[in-house]
């Protein structure tokens, strides 16, 4: 009975055509990217606005109901999975760029707008939009902002973080909270965007967003450098930094990445190099030039032989080799499992060379490429996850990478968040002053527990 | 009996394909439907979520899944965009056949499938009693568009429809057998309902190329449907009787390639024939196996047999045209240079592309008819790219868009001709 009065009163706030409560569009909304197994939501909201977004946080929390925000539900911690009693808030509808400011080089978005989106219409303004998750194509805006997500362009340009400049949200009882603003500089209240981001979903509902932008950098340039050893490339990531050259992206690939991408694109990748480094320097033409021939110097001198693209097209033929990376090693295996344990860059070949002995020990095949530059990694499993045993042997080897992340200085997680799949680990990484104190700001801000329960920080 | 475990059952042999979704979601940038509806259910990973659901024996809905499934335009959009490569449209298309089979057939699709569809020779004579009374039921609603409106309250709804041909081509040219000329290359010509029908001036432009090329023609008399609409309602029965009713006139040692003009038969015979052939006897199947190697879309041929020169360059000035790419030979089998090229060699005009030209127009077969508010929402899209492209013509190979098209820029009142490439380049010949 309370269930069907409460079905008709988000119907008359939101609109029936919003609210949906049938078993076949429920199941759809109970999974994430992470592939774990999904939970079914009780019941799915699609607000048009956003006032009935905050309505409808209003709702959830005058009956203590459980809520999920939904992007695009690309996370790959298993963060968008909802509470069976619980209901998911989907964002499709909120997909509006409300501003972009060319004099003061901002923008201020609905968190349904897609990531790629942005940078396109803020392309089309000559600006520029930097975090580009390797979903940026369906990631929606909300999203990178509670997941704090990085990107190729993460060493020289930063990470979402970097580029929230003020943001609206509704806490757990509906009221619009505001902090930050239009202006470069602010320091009026607390920072609460700072709080915000990256928080996952458990500590406020995402409405308008604003948003960093710079000027597009004027020229860039591009390279492959292909190494015998991998302690040359990694050297190679060390000396380039040393030398104070920022490269907008300093991309990675394992041999066992370089070969499964050679097989499934035949873009000409050799087949037997240890690994790669995918190097592109951008800004100013003139100090692009100069970079970029230092670089290539600095690979050469750590043994690599280097090809640079001499144009357009062959810029984009070295990065459509790294995008092929997932979808190559993807069709390996029915799935993959997608790891981001990061560690400090100095310690990649120590990270590589531990990768190596997990594969083996756990009888697994683990591909790795990844941002090299910060040294964030992605180890990327491929089995049958039909297989209980397959199952086991791949969580074995994800608490392992875990371990040697931490005990090389690393962190859990670059970029993903700790979700679901990764909260279990999290005192090993924080100590449990740190969890505590998290869980106190927690149920200070949300005294019922309705916001994306069990995520981020457990409880 | 229908029991969750029995379909459970029947759908286990999809297993092996649906468990390389690894539920990414990217699917989600290209699914021109769920850019309309923001609905998981709508886009491919939601879809197949659906069914892995019904497998697993998660969901007991059937009915549910099936309405949804059925809200696809079966674009191929999100298999061709898919980062794991899941061979998405054969999941859909054996999942409708197995929930078809599982849940049967309304009365009305017993009737149109079983009754009409599949005997041929009926679904004609049918046809051409119905022709001269559309002249009273519907009123011309434009031209140069050749759309009509129905005069009455109609179950066509707001659509400005096209009406039947006064003659078919299979009445203009009930079958065809010349030898091959200086090309010295023979093909069969495989009309499709949609060019016989609505758009036999298609079928005769087409002729009128191979002729000009010196390339021998076996047109088969009383052609079936290429079986489309039956697959996509998961009707395998009308599927197959259609597709042996082809079979006995489609002898694929006759000929070099298999053409047609229209991007859905070529992407049905191509790709989905040899994957729903499972019933069929081993000679069969191996005769479907040689069609579908040989089937080509007729600007694919010319341009791969090099009797249209390649190169996309036209000659300066000329008329401007713009091309809209159909989902079925842009996202089922690649074909996006060729009919560009063909329209470059065409004389007097000058290609000049739209925004997202292959962006799905909407059509989807039956999808069009079950949905029609969203499938003229994603029309007035492609409308709004063609009218900004400033053209005043625009070309496809694809009967089934050109009907949309014309809809859409009849309903809007858009002085704007849609034409088939092969008219095009046939008009050049003269
Ligand atoms: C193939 C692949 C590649 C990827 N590559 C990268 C990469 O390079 N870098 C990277 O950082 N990530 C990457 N990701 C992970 C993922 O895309 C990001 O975490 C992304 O930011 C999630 O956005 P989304 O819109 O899909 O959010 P969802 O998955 O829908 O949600 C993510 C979390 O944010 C919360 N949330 C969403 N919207 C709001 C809101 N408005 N208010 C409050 N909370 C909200 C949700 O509750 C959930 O906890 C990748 C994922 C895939 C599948
Ligand atoms: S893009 Fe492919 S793998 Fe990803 S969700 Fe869609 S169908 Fe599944
Ligand atoms: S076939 Fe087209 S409409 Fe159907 S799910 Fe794929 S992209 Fe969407």
């Amino acid at each position: 009975m309370r269930d069907q009065a409460l079905i008709k009163k988000f119907a008359d706030i939101l609109g029936v055509e919003s609210v949906f409560t049938q078993e076949s569009d429920l199941l759809t909304y109970s999974y994430d990217a992470a592939g774990l197994p999904g939970q079914a939501p009780w019941l799915a909201l699609r607000p048009q606005t956003l006032e009935h977004l905050g309505r409808a946080v209003k709702v959830c929390h005058e009956e203590g109901l459980p809520l999920t925000v939904r992007g695009a539900g690309t996370n790959l911690s298993g963060g968008a999975i909802p509470r069976p009693d619980g209901v998911v808030l989907l964002t499709s509808a909120l997909k509006r760029i409300i501003e972009i400011n060319q004099a003061d080089m901002y923008a201020v978005v609905e968190p349904g707008v897609v990531t790629a989106q942005l940078f396109a219409a803020t392309l089309a303004h000559g600006l520029f939009y930097p975090p580009d998750p390797g979903s940026q194509a369906v990631s929606t805006l909300g999203g990178n902002v509670a997941e704090n997500s990085g990107g190729l362009r993460g060493l020289k340009y930063g990470v979402t973080r970097d580029y929230v400049m003020g943001l609206s949200f509704f806490d757990s009882e509906g009221n619009l909270v505001h902090t930050g603003a239009r202006t470069v500089k602010c320091v009026t209240g607390y920072n609460l965007a700072g709080l915000m981001v990256g928080s996952e979903g458990t500590l406020g509902v995402f409405g308008r967003i604003i948003l960093k932008l710079i000027p597009p950098p004027a020229a860039a340039k591009a390279m492959v450098a292909v190494y015998e050893r991998m302690q040359d490339a990694s050297e190679t990531v060390a000396a380039i930094i040393a030398a104070r050259i920022l490269p907008a992206t300093l991309e990675f690939m394992d041999n066992f990445t370089i070969r499964t991408v050679e097989d499934y694109s035949r873009a000409g990748l050799p087949r037997e190099a240890a690994a790669l480094l995918l190097i592109e320097v951008d800004g100013h033409p003139a100090q692009v030039e100069e970079e970029a021939a230092r670089v290539q110097e600095i690979c050469r001198q750590h043994g690599a032989r280097v090809q640079m693209a001499q144009d357009a097209a062959q810029r984009d033929k070295i990065w459509e080799a790294r995008r092929a990376a997932i979808p190559a090693l993807a069709r390996l295996k029915p799935s993959i499992w997608l790891e981001d344990a990061t560690v400090p860059r100095s310690q990649i070949p120590a990270m590589i060379a531990a990768l190596t002995e997990i594969a083996a020990k756990c009888q697994l095949t683990i591909g790795t490429f990844g941002h090299a530059g910060d040294g964030n990694l992605h180890p990327t499993i491929v089995y049958d996850k039909r297989d209980p045993d397959q199952r086991q042997r791949v969580a074995a080897a994800v608490e392992a990478i875990f371990e040697r992340a931490l005990t090389l200085g690393g962190t859990l997680s670059g970029e993903h968040g700790l979700g679901l799949t990764k909260v279990r680990f999290l005192a090993d990484e924080v100590g449990p002053a740190t969890i505590a104190w998290s869980r106190r700001l927690k149920a200070a801000l949300d005294p019922k527990g309705i916001l994306n329960p069990g995520k981020a920080i457990g409880g | 009996m229908a029991s969750p475990r029995r379909l459970a059952a029947l759908l286990a042999e999809l297993e092996d394909q649906l468990i390389t979704c690894m539920r990414c979601g990217f699917c989600q940038a290209v699914c021109p439907l769920y850019g309309q509806t923001g609905r998981e259910a709508d886009v491919a990973r939601g879809k197949l979520a659906l069914l892995d659901g019904l497998a697993q024996e998660m969901l007991r809905d059937a009915a549910g899944v099936q309405e949804r499934l059925q809200r696809c335009l079966l674009c191929g959009a999100c298999a061709a965009h898919c980062p794991s490569g899941v061979k998405v449209l054969d999941i859909f298309l054996k999942a409708r056949a197995l929930l078809t089979g599982y849940l049967g057939l309304s009365p009305l699709q017993k009737l149109v499938f079983r009754g009409l569809l599949s005997r041929p020779a009926r679904f004609n004579r049918l046809l051409a009693l119905a022709s001269p009374w559309q002249a009273i039921l519907a009123r011309p609603a434009d031209e140069l568009l050749g759309t009509s409106c129905s005069r009455l309250v109609s179950p066509f709804g707001p659509r400005h429809f096209r009406c039947l041909a006064p003659e078919p081509l299979h009445r203009q040219t009930p079958e065809l057998h010349t030898a091959p000329g200086a090309s010295g290359l023979r093909v069969g010509f495989f009309v499709g309902c949609l060019i016989d029908k609505l758009y036999p001036a298609v079928g005769q432009a087409a002729l009128k190329v191979l002729a000009h090329h010196g390339v021998g023609v076996e047109l088969p008399a009383l052609q079936a449907c290429c079986g489309i609409p039956a697959l996509s309602a998961g009707e395998s029965l009308t599927f197959h009787r259609l597709l042996a009713h082809n079979l006995a006139r489609f002898r694929p040692e006759r000929f070099d390639y298999l053409l047609t003009a229209c991007a859905t038969c070529a992407a049905t015979i191509r790709r989905m024939w040899p994957l729903m052939g499972r019933d069929l006897t081993a000679a069969q199947q191996a005769q479907v196996r040689a069609l579908a190697a040989k089937t080509r879309d007729v600007s694919q041929f010319l341009v791969e047999t090099g009797l249209v020169a390649g190169g996309l360059a036209a000659a300066d000035g000329g008329r401007p045209l713009t091309y809209h790419d159909p989902c079925h030979l842009h996202n089922s089998l690649d074909v996006t240079s060729q009919p560009r090229q063909v329209l470059a060699a065409s004389p007097g005009w000058r290609l000049k592309e739209m925004a997202a030209p292959d962006s799905c127009c909407g059509m989807g077969g039956s999808f069009s008819l079950h949905h029609y508010e969203l499938s003229a929402a994603m029309g007035r899209r492609k409308l709004a790219n063609i009218k900004a492209s400033g053209c005043q013509t625009v070309a496809t190979s694809c009967p089934a868009c050109m009907l949309h098209i014309s809809d859409m820029l009849s309903q809007a009142g858009e002085r704007v001709a849609v034409r088939h490439v092969l008219e095009i380049y046939a008009e050049g010949l003269d």
